[in-house]
């Protein structure tokens, strides 16, 4: 590998060819990136199947409450801000958290960019501030479930059935078993989204860390070129997808 | 990609190109746009417009998508073959998210 001049970054595959101009790497990312799209896709459809199976609010938005009766409007749960206990700030935090994830995308395509031109000290100031924004992100989503688990300052009163009679019990916050949100499916389906989300952004944070760690031992100067970082940055990438389709179906719509 | 440089500045005791990013900027200026846009569409478009404001997101999302794909991505600079070979299994979620939307409207848990 070492013996590749930086001009000439591709190869040929053991084949003897080059499929469709792309490295045996960088296209088995692409086919897995495809694989993975069906299975975020898979999550958000059944979202919007089970939504659609429960009534929704009939009214004024200002007027709503919370009830297991009816799915909850998103923009009602998601209003909390840290710091800003006791604000109505709807969507403003997972707002942050969009232009976060955003942002990091952004410094990922420049370190691909910087890696292009073989220079190693771009190549390690982007892929930091990717890091960072990767980390970031995840402490916010950390701080959202927190929330969500805890619950608001108010309980919502739930209606169960339990060994047969009728119990009537507050509810503060959501977990796998009660929901002072709404249906139940609506808090199952927030862990199991975000949470398969918040795991992509954890391994993506391992990979750009041990392919940071690759660019300041000089490996990839070495080899000549820099596609470990353009691999990595199409998973990266591929993060920042997912989340802009969960940002629309799961809190927007 | 080495050769669409042709400006080089010097730096750590070596040559290195000069960074072109204006492209890079400018397709993030256009993201952030849009998701401004959507809280704006979000929290204007009065409630009863729910169908409308489904229509605005769904299609702001997939402007965005196409930007993230295309030039974050380097989708669009990719030879014809792969682009398609990404693109056309998109259908198969085109059909399920039909299917089962409209099978939302059917069932019912109460």
């Amino acid at each position: 590998m070492a013996t590749h001049a930086a001009a000439e970054p591709k190869q040929l595959w053991l084949g003897g060819a080059e499929p469709m101009k792309a490295s045996y790497g960088k296209l088995m990312m692409w086919i897995f990136l495809v694989s993975d799209a069906f299975t975020f896709s898979g999550l958000l459809i059944a979202y919007g199947l089970v939504r659609y199976s429960h009534p929704s609010f009939e009214g004024v938005p200002a007027e709503f409450v919370f009830s297991t009766e009816y799915w909850p409007i998103p923009e009602k749960v998601f209003e909390a801000v840290p710091f800003f206990h006791g604000y109505q700030l709807p969507l403003v935090f997972v707002g942050i958290m969009t232009f976060i994830l955003i942002f990091s995308s952004v410094t990922m395509v420049l370190a691909v960019e910087a890696g292009h031109r073989n220079d190693k000290s771009d190549v390690e100031k982007w892929m930091l501030w990717t890091i960072l924004g990767g980390i970031t992100f995840l402490g916010s989503q950390a701080w959202e479930w927190g929330h969500f688990i805890t619950g608001t300052d108010k309980p919502t009163i739930v209606t169960d059935i339990i060994n047969g009679v009728q119990v009537t019990k507050e509810v503060f916050g959501a977990n796998l078993h009660v929901n002072q949100y709404g249906p139940q499916p609506f808090a199952d389906f927030f862990f199991f989204i975000t949470g398969f989300h918040g795991t992509h952004v954890t391994s993506g944070v391992i990979l750009n860390i041990i392919v940071f760690f690759n660019v300041c031992m000089g490996l990839y100067e070495r080899r000549g070129h820099y596609e470990m970082v353009e691999k990595v940055g199409l998973y990266w990438h591929f993060v920042d997808l997912v989340w802009v389709f969960v940002f629309t179906f799961f809190y927007l719509v | 990609m080495a050769s669409e440089y042709n400006e080089f500045i010097e730096k750590d005791g070596k040559m290195v190109a000069k960074p072109q990013t204006k492209a890079i900027w400018k397709t993030f200026w256009i993201l952030l746009i849009i998701t401004v846009l959507e809280f704006v569409v979000a929290f204007s478009l009065p409630h009863h417009y729910h169908i409308l404001k489904v229509a605005i997101f769904v299609g702001m999302t997939l402007i965005k998508a196409a930007y993230i794909m295309g030039d974050f991505m380097h989708l669009s600079q990719e030879t014809k073959g792969l682009f398609w070979t990404i693109l056309v299994p998109i259908v198969f979620i085109a059909w399920l998210v039909l299917a089962l939307l409209l099978e939302g409207g059917f069932i019912s848990t109460y």
